[in-house]
């Protein structure tokens, strides 16, 4: 198996998900100190946006939005400087199931809106036209694998380019009857700042690599089934061990046969 | 950046399969669009569809992949012996270590949209033998190439719309530097569905005619499905002189408008000014501009005054949009291949169906195929959401 590892610093953590709403708040259900409530994902409206915008703006653009910028103040980073890896394992899926709808039905004109909302960047152009950045995004998806798929990615700029990077994951829902083909069950979404230095606010460092061994699995039986039950929630082992603020090896979910390994020493 | 080898390189689109045919093409000014016949379409527009690709088979083990977006990257991939060479990648570094990063904007979205026909009267269910995550998926051609390949390593499907399959070739290249993989699948597939089709044309910006690029009445893209493929591995030190090298990528964002690009193509300035650091080359260096070139009126004139604006008006440009149709997702790697084959022959391809240049714009716009010997060439890809990317490539000597 590969024995490349790649470092970077945790500067910042945004997540939002159900019954997890931010990162303070999270940080004590996920270490264990107060229990884990499954409640629906509150989203909040993306302020940023100019108001036509912030109308039409879907769960994953208001998602996305919200753990991004959560992420970047908690770095203390100006969103500007900063190339970003955006991740999702879908798109808008209820702008999806209306643009399918119209196109089966009698009068199959779709809105303009509604079209460039269902380009799997839109939450990324959404992202960079609210916070004014004109630097890169990398765009992904790789199905159940994208949060990791995401993580790879970043750690790559990260090292390669030795800038700092905001990875942003989001899922949300399809309505029926997409979602009875893909059951996703609730809105999630996390952001990190990864760094190749540390600072005085880094939270931890990651050492990552590619494994063959199974991915870890969370001992609540409701946030495994989160982790279970969305893409952007693999990444759960990693926040809990950070909440933790834990030494120590966790393995993240991937591919079959091919996971991501992640050194955390907290700083 | 440390230049990369294109190994092997494919590419197929309306204009033909694989890299004969869409040489001879290019040499021929020949485009492949035609009045838009694909399904129940009822749009006065015209398309690039790529012939035969109903008929391709899919191998009965990867069966549940089966939609005409993977149907039209096998076509591609198994072109030119492009397939050998990734299995001959494989058994030199190992399955693991050679990565897939294809670049799509609809994958298989007409699966879904066919099904959507097919609803249980009653309880409004898809049919049974829908796949979401094999067939609609954005990540499906990705994994279909993966599995296609049997290769086990890091995977990805790359959707910044119309920028797409140019980007996979940064993400590649960070991979690579990094260290994870050697060697890498880079491409991009876009099929016809009608999302798109009905979609930029409610945005008014479907031709009506075959499109335009830089012409002063131009009204619109003709939107086209490709496939189109590339090895990239790491350059050795002896190299044949036609040999073809990724010098350079740039990238950025407009952070302006959805589906809008940045009036004075401040965001594509940039891309093309990060290329041009990222090879250590400056606007001078460059032979051959293979523009964005939709022949939307807005991009065209943002592309062509950041153009200008760069490279002043003598280095020759053209789009090859008017020969192969704007194909999306696939553009980038398309176009990629297209500038392979103008650093080996020499060739820079006329921009077809441009009757009177946009007098606003002031370039070296080909209407003429030209022949001269070429060092290196800049590729644009540019995408909703205000995505920009740009290549440059050259020849090994």
């Amino acid at each position: 198996m590969n024995t490349i590892t790649l470092t970077a610093y945790i500067d910042g953590i945004g997540l939002l998900g159900p019954g997890l709403t931010g990162w303070p708040d999270s940080r004590p259900i996920l270490a264990g100190q107060q229990a884990y409530q499954n409640q629906t994902t509150v989203l909040p409206s993306p302020a940023l946006l100019p108001a036509a915008e912030r109308r039409r703006s879907g769960a994953i653009v208001k998602l996305t939005l919200a753990t991004g910028l959560e992420a970047v103040t908690a770095a203390n980073l100006d969103p500007t400087t900063l190339p970003c890896v955006y991740t999702a394992s879908g798109g808008d899926g209820q702008n999806c199931h209306e643009i399918c709808e119209t196109l089966a039905s009698d009068d199959r004109h779709i809105s303009p809106t509604r079209f460039h909302n269902s380009v799997h960047n839109a939450a990324a152009g959404y992202w960079s036209i609210a916070t004014g950045a004109m630097t890169p995004i990398s765009v992904l998806c790789a199905y159940d694998a994208s949060f990791g798929a995401g993580l790879l990615e970043a750690m790559t700029q990260v090292v390669v380019d030795n800038v700092p990077v905001l990875l942003i994951a989001s899922d949300t829902t399809y309505p029926e009857p997409l979602h009875h083909a893909r059951p996703i069950p609730d809105n999630f979404g996390i952001a990190l700042v990864l760094s190749p230095r540390q600072s005085a606010g880094s939270l931890a460092s990651i050492n990552i690599s590619l494994t063959g061994d199974a991915a870890d699995t969370l001992d609540d039986a409701a946030l495994e089934q989160l982790r279970r039950g969305i893409p952007a929630a693999r990444s759960l082992p990693l926040l809990q061990a950070l909440a933790q603020e834990r030494n120590g090896r966790i393995v993240l979910d991937y591919f079959e046969h091919l996971r991501i390994a992640v050194a955390i020493t907290p700083c | 950046m440390k230049p990369l080898l294109l190994s092997h390189f494919t590419a197929t689109s309306c204009i033909g399969r694989g890299l004969e045919q869409t040489l001879d093409a290019l040499r021929h000014n020949r485009s492949g669009l035609a009045p838009c016949t694909f399904e129940t379409v009822d749009l006065a527009t015209w398309v690039g569809e790529v012939a035969g690709v109903d008929e391709v088979c899919i191998p009965p083990h990867l069966a549940d992949y089966d939609c005409r977006n993977n149907r039209l990257a096998q076509l591609a991939f198994t072109q030119d012996n492009f397939a050998a060479a990734v299995q001959a990648a494989a058994a030199k570094y190992g399955l693991q270590r050679i990565g897939v990063f294809i670049g799509t904007s609809t994958s298989g979205i007409l699966e879904t949209e066919l099904a959507y026909r097919r609803r249980d009267p009653v309880s409004g269910a898809l049919p049974d033998d829908f796949r979401y995550a094999t067939q609609h998926n954005t990540f499906s051609v990705a994994d279909f190439t993966r599995h296609y390949f049997g290769l086990t390593g890091p995977a990805v499907a790359v959707s910044s719309a119309c920028s797409s399959s140019a980007k996979v070739f940064s993400s590649a290249r960070r991979m690579m530097a990094a260290g994870l993989i050697d060697a890498a699948v880079v491409g991009g597939v876009d099929s016809l569905c009608l999302t798109t089709l009905y979609g930029f044309n409610s945005l008014g910006l479907t031709a009506a005619q075959a499109c335009r690029p830089y012409d002063a009445a131009r009204d619109g893209i003709s939107i086209g499905e490709a496939g189109a493929f590339a090895l990239l591995e790491r350059a050795p030190a002896q190299l044949p002189d036609d040999a073809v090298l990724l010098l350079g990528v740039g990238e950025s964002s407009d952070a302006y408008h959805m589906s809008s690009p940045h009036p004075e193509g401040l965001g594509a300035r940039m891309a093309m000014q990060a290329a041009l650091g990222a090879a250590g080359l400056t606007p001078g260096d460059i032979d051959y501009i293979n523009l964005h070139g939709t022949a939307t009126p807005s991009n065209d004139a943002a592309e062509g005054k950041a153009v200008a604006a760069l490279f002043g008006a003598t280095t020759p440009c053209s789009s090859t949009k008017g020969a192969t149709g704007h194909t999306l997702g696939a553009a980038g790697a398309v176009e990629a291949v297209i500038c392979a084959l103008t650093l080996q022959h020499g060739l820079l391809p006329a921009g077809l169906n441009t009757r009177q240049l946009d007098p606003a714009l002031t370039l070296d716009y080909l209407l003429a195929n030209r022949t001269q010997a070429v060092s290196h060439v800049m590729s644009n890809s540019f995408g909703f959401g205000g995505t920009n990317c740009s290549l440059i490539f050259g020849r090994a000597h």
